[in-house]
């Protein structure tokens, strides 16, 4: 019924109840049926909440998603903060097919709600620094449609997309590169600047920025996409950000998508039309690509012809005069009309063809398609223009056609060549004027004008023969029917014949009428529309379409570029042995391009099982998973991502007891009978030795503590939480970690009873709270302590946090490295403990 | 303004509030309504890929099937987009959450009840090798590799080819079971100009050994596509010979196309047609051809000539009469000429496939491949 277009929204109850049910198909179209009308109902609507929430706890990640998917498609304003929950709590989740949709339900709630955009940019960024492919695309989707002014968010995470690009799926492909265009446009100079600006200004000579050519060279081989829009992508980022000599490569894949579907050869004829006139030598080479043939479609034979009529130049031009000619014999008129201007650009732009075309021309004249001479005689008009002087017998022949043209168009333009020219023709313009003062009365309009143009002209310069005429015509003309004309009429009587009345003006009449006109310039219609990003819609329809997002000019200076080093956590600095050792083994892996990790471990024949499944569970450790995250740690990127370092680390420090790695602290230790820095304390939270003496030692490393922040100024209305690991003992539970708090009262009144409430642990996890603070006075810092247990997994914890007004939701998620406590013991302590 | 002729409807169209992007395909157009600026080429690729998908599940992509299925479209709508944005456009991803209908699937589904819908929720979805789904079996292991070469070109009035490209692409059937590796090594592949992969080939060795290593999705795929360079050009197989005129002041006109094969390496050339729009001042056509038949819709106005297989003994001719419309005035323009044919087992451009290995299996599967020779957009003015 939906699809016949009925309205189907009575049967709403009786649809909605079926969401439980265990047919997938039944409740599959359900979804569909809700989707639909659940804005209408939206009271009902809300019994369908509880089933989502419900799937959105379960333990299979698809199911997950597909619940998300559909409790964000619902648009019931009421549920707003039951999405917000669902979609932040989905983009930690550890399955990344479930951040996917996360990703793709944030637009969605924008588009509800536009005042959640502060806390839908904070779940961007979190999602923006996520290291799969498969949540790459979408996120950026969601950015370009929630916050495209926000590119301070893509610095960080500029060379990770540039790098996972290849491996992104196609339609996620699409969007990062426009987006990072966009980006590129205002962070790099332009590559083209010319030489003389640059010696004039006294700049150093320009060198790319090492990330612009990154860019530039991990896009190129999606030219060889088999999906159009991502060449199309691809080569409109080449003409916006390629240095000149570069932009040929994009010729070649775009002449490939002429072989396409009509549609697609459409739009790229657009976008090469627009190229070929300011990179020419571009497409020189393809020119016989854009020959047309009998059946293409009109629209595609036009465009291709504005392509070839840009490409022509001194050496081809007689090449392409002559599939030219074939064309104007062809059977589609309006095809042969725009040949016949394209001709007359021809021969405009290049002077050495010019009377070669005209001479065409004038053959044309005498097609007996009314059409095709019409079209002849105002072209042959643009180019009489440029040099009148030698081409009288043309405007004789043309004078004769007035009496067989009927199309108004044409015979206007003969009556102003003759006119303008008269004193060429001098026998044969009166004649004319007298013709058409017969026959005045049934003109058009656009030809009564030039009757009377014409009749003021031979007026001037010939008043002997054409004065009665003249006044003939005038008096026409006063009582026309449309008023311009006989506006006309007065205008131009009281100009040209003098009376006592008339001033000065009179006596200038024949400069007005005679003066020397400027040639016309015949140019493309694709001139200036290399403004808009190409392959936009907005460039398609050469007007600014909903939501186009302008490309910025190049920057005269260019913008710090240190803004996109991400910075590393300062643990990973001390480079272990072993870390060392894999560096030689795998040489330059984060320059490689054109494969990263997770094809190279798909290839390896485990197929990405292995990997998804380590990502989703970090802690893990054996030898199958190892592998995987090898492969993930070293996708192609020179900034190591974060979340994964300990978790490496860890592998490493587990599975090769030999060369101990210490993640926290890199100071050397100063008891020389100690054989290992530290050892390794092993995952399952097995203290091995006692921990009285861990604190004296640890001391030391509280310089190089990390600072977190919990609540930002912001979300918190004015009080701000920071937290760091105090790698201290907590003194009541020897399980816990100890976390010290920093929290700052921003505000300007007083928060008061500030504690801990409702903490909802996630299996295990336990929460020591810190007593509860009675006030705190604007402007001042307290320090508390907390402990959490969190059992040993990188889960996060969840708490609230509240003061006397307001309860803020906040998570702490531990680095491995901080779960783990240091431990001395002699050697032979230590293989005793391996041996177990 | 009205588009006189359907393919001429112009695949954007602004309103005051919305965009339309339309594509036409087997006589049905498919259009999308736009509200914000999104790259036209975007939808237009993945309309074609939802037709695509269409013609996949209800092998035809006509109205009749899209009405009968409408449940089944409706489905594969959902799955293929999510609020505007592409989600599953992979066949073999969408055939594992929806399958496709097949007479004895419903016959089964009506008595017992069970339905289209995948129980197993996919995980191909979740890889980053979407094309291949997990588990396929296969009785036997095999892998076909068809190399067809298609080739373009416009042939003037007087015989002489003013543009001429040839086109190929390699379709891979594979049959195996689990991913394999194959690595057709080409003998030449200096020929190459301007190659388009699928998705699964690695860019990195070709790059560096000019290998082709994949692991192959199931079902028949476009493996790679590529022009073979424009220097390097070839005789085109079939030659034509053509007397078309309309006499000035008489409403009939003569009509000669004879069909003749060149030197070929002794290769017949088979499935030859020939089609031919005429102006639009035909009426009808009486002809005799020496070989295979011919049909003229006079609504149309189109001839197509069905020759079949060209022997250089007897060679295939159609001579005959054009009626025209009394009082209409002579066409200008002779009609183009567009042909279509077949040669097995070459390969025009030299091309040729040195090697398919196959790596990661112990067993030995059958593997072979296939040449065509074939006119793509093949056209001679007259």
């Amino acid at each position: 019924m939906i699809a016949r277009g009925k309205n189907a929204s009575d049967l709403f109850p009786a649809v909605v109840k079926n969401v439980a049910c265990k047919n997938i198909e039944v409740k599959k179209l359900v979804y569909v049926y809700l989707v639909r009308y659940a804005e209408e109902q939206q009271d009902l609507a809300l019994l369908s909440i509880s089933t989502f929430q419900r799937g959105l706890k379960d333990p299979n990640q698809l199911i997950r998603a597909s619940a998300l998917r559909v409790l964000s498609s619902i648009r019931v304003p009421i549920i707003v903060p039951i999405m917000m929950l669902a979609i932040k709590e989905a983009a930690s989740d550890m399955s990344p097919y479930v951040r996917k949709t996360a990703a793709h339900a944030i637009p969605k709630l924008y588009s509800l709600d536009s005042d959640q955009k502060d806390q839908l940019i904070e779940v961007i960024e979190k999602l923006l620094a996520d290291k799969t492919t498969l949540v790459a695309g979408s996120v950026v989707m969601a950015f370009e449609e929630v916050c495209p002014e926000r590119i301070d968010l893509i610095h960080k995470n500029y060379r990770k997309l540039c790098n996972l690009l290849i491996d992104v799926e196609e339609w996620g492909q699409v969007v990062i590169i426009n987006m990072l265009t966009r980006y590129a446009r205002t962070q790099f100079l332009s590559p083209n600047q010319n030489a003389e600006a640059a010696s004039l200004a006294k700049r150093k000579p320009y060198v790319m920025d090492p990330d612009h050519r990154l860019l530039l060279r991990n896009t190129k081989p999606l030219l060889q996409s088999r999906n159009a829009a991502v060449v199309m992508a691809v080569a409109q980022l080449y003409f916006h950000l390629a240095p000149k000599a570069e932009v040929g490569v994009i010729a070649k894949a775009l002449v490939r998508l002429l072989r396409s579907h009509s549609e697609v050869q459409y739009v790229v004829l657009q976008n090469v039309a627009t190229m070929s006139i300011k990179r020419r030598g571009m497409f020189e080479p393809y020119l016989k690509s854009f020959y047309i043939r009998s059946t293409d479609p009109t629209q595609i034979k036009i465009l291709k012809l504005e392509v070839l009529t840009n490409l022509a130049n001194e050496t081809n031009i007689s090449t392409i005069l002559r599939e030219f000619q074939t064309y104007i014999r062809s059977m589609d008129k309006d095809f042969v009309a725009a040949t016949i201007q394209a001709i007359g650009r021809c021969a405009t732009n290049i002077g050495k063809v010019r009377d070669t075309c005209l001479n065409g021309l004038v053959q044309l004249l005498s097609n007996r398609d009314e059409l095709v001479v019409a079209e002849s005689v105002v072209v042959i008009k643009k180019l009489l223009q440029m040099q009148p002087a030698q081409h009288s017998e043309i405007i004789k022949h043309m004078a004769k056609l007035t009496d067989n043209i009927q199309v108004p168009m044409a015979r206007a333009s003969i009556l102003w060549l003759i006119g303008e020219y008269c004193e060429h023709v001098p026998k044969i313009a009166p004649d004319v004027l007298r013709k058409m003062a017969k026959s005045f009365t049934n003109e058009e309009d656009i030809v009564k004008l030039q009757v009377i143009n014409l009749a003021a002209k031979l007026y001037l310069t010939n008043s002997k023969q054409s004065k009665l005429l003249t006044q003939y015509v005038l008096n026409l003309a006063k009582y026309d029917q449309n008023y311009d004309i006989r506006d006309r009429a007065r205008f131009i009587r009281q100009l040209i014949v003098p009376t006592e009345k008339s001033g000065a003006l009179n006596k200038y009449a024949k400069k007005l009428f005679l003066a020397q006109k400027p040639a016309p310039i015949l140019e493309s219609s694709f001139k200036d529309r290399d403004h808009f990003q190409l392959g936009s819609l907005s460039h398609l329809l050469n007007a600014k379409a909903v939501g186009y997002q302008e490309l910025p000019d190049w920057p005269d200076e260019a913008p710090d570029p240190s803004v996109r080093n991400v910075e590393v956590p300062e643990w990973t600095k001390c480079t272990s042995r072993e870390k060392r050792k894999e560096k030689v083994e795998k040489p330059f892996y984060s320059d490689s391009e054109g494969e990263s990790g997770p094809t190279e471990s798909a290839d390896s024949g485990e197929g990405l099982g292995s990997t998804v499944g380590c990502q989703a569970e970090v802690p893990r450790v054996d030898e199958g998973h190892e592998r995987g995250m090898l492969a993930w740690s070293t996708a192609g990127h020179r900034a190591v991502p974060t979340g994964l370092w300990p978790a490496r680390a860890l592998l490493t420090a587990c599975v090769s007891p030999c060369p101990p790695v210490t993640p926290p602290p890199p100071q050397p230790v100063p008891t020389s009978n100690i054989v290992s820095t530290s050892l390794v304390t092993d995952l399952e939270g097995l203290t091995l030795t006692d921990t009285s003496l861990a604190p004296a030692l640890l001391s030391p490393a509280l310089g190089a503590l990390r600072s977190y922040e919990l609540l930002h100024r912001m979300t918190g209305e004015g009080l701000s939480v920071e937290y760091c690991f105090s790698r201290r003992p907590f003194p009541h539970d020897a399980h816990m970690v100890a976390v010290q708090m920093q929290i700052c009262n921003n505000t300007d009144a007083e928060v008061k009873s500030l504690r801990i409430s409702a903490p909802k642990p996630l299996s295990g996890t336990r929460i020591h709270e810190f007593p509860e603070i009675e006030s705190l006075a604007p402007g001042d810092t307290a320090s508390v302590v907390m402990g959490i247990d969190f059992c040993d997994s990188t889960q996060a914890a969840n708490f609230q946090l509240c003061t006397h007004t307001r309860h803020f939701y906040v998570s702490i998620q531990p680095p491995v490295g901080e779960l783990m406590a240091p431990v001395f013991m002699s050697e032979n302590e230590f293989k005793k403990e391996q041996g177990e | 303004e009205k588009a006189v002729d359907v393919e001429n409807v112009p695949p954007v169209i602004p309103t005051p509030h919305h965009y339309l992007i339309s594509i036409y395909r087997d006589k049905i157009f498919f259009v999308s309504v736009i509200q914000t600026e999104v790259p036209p080429l975007f939808v237009i690729e993945f309309l074609h890929r939802v037709a695509d998908t269409f013609q996949d599940y209800f092998g035809e992509c006509s109205e009749t099937a899209i009405k009968d299925n409408v449940v089944i479209v409706y489905e594969l709508l959902e799955e293929m987009l999510d609020n505007g944005f592409p989600l599953a456009t992979e066949s073999n991803i969408l055939k594992e959450l929806i399958k496709p209908p097949t007479i004895l699937r419903s016959v089964v589904n009506s008595i017992t009840g069970s339905s289209n819908v995948g129980d197993t929720l996919p995980t191909g979805q979740l890889s980053n090798i979407p094309w291949r789904r997990a588990g396929v079996k296969y009785t036997n292991n095999e892998a076909y590799f068809d190399v067809i070469e298609e080739i373009d070109a416009i042939i003037d009035k007087s015989g002489k080819v003013i543009y001429e490209l040839i086109f190929v692409s390699c379709i891979l059937l594979p049959g195996c079971e689990l991913a394999l590796t194959l690595c057709p090594l080409f003998q030449n592949p200096r020929l190459l100009d301007d190659v388009s992969f699928h998705p699964c080939i690695r860019f990195k060795r070709w790059e560096s050994e000019r290998v082709l290593s994949f692991i192959p999705p199931d079902g028949n795929f476009r493996l790679i596509s590529y022009r073979v360079s424009s220097q390097n050009l070839v005789a085109i197989p079939v030659y034509v010979k053509h007397m078309i005129s309309f006499k000035e002041n008489s409403s009939s006109g003569r009509f000669d196309v004879t069909i003749g094969p060149k030197q070929n390496m002794g290769k017949t050339v088979e499935g030859v047609v020939m089609t031919v729009h005429m102006p639009k001042a035909v009426l009808n056509m009486n002809l005799t051809s020496t070989q295979g038949t011919y049909t003229f819709d006079p609504v149309t106005k189109v001839l197509t000539w069905d020759v079949g297989k060209i022997t250089p003994q007897k060679l295939p001719s159609l001579k005959g009469i054009v009626n025209l419309q009394s009082g209409a005035p002579k066409p200008e323009e002779n009609p183009s000429l567009n042909i279509q044919f077949k040669i097995q087992q070459l390969a025009i451009s030299g091309l040729k496939v040195n090697r398919l290995d196959m790596y990661g299996e112990k067993y030995k599967p059958f593997k072979g491949v296939k040449y065509i020779t074939k006119a793509g957009k093949f056209q001679v003015r007259t």
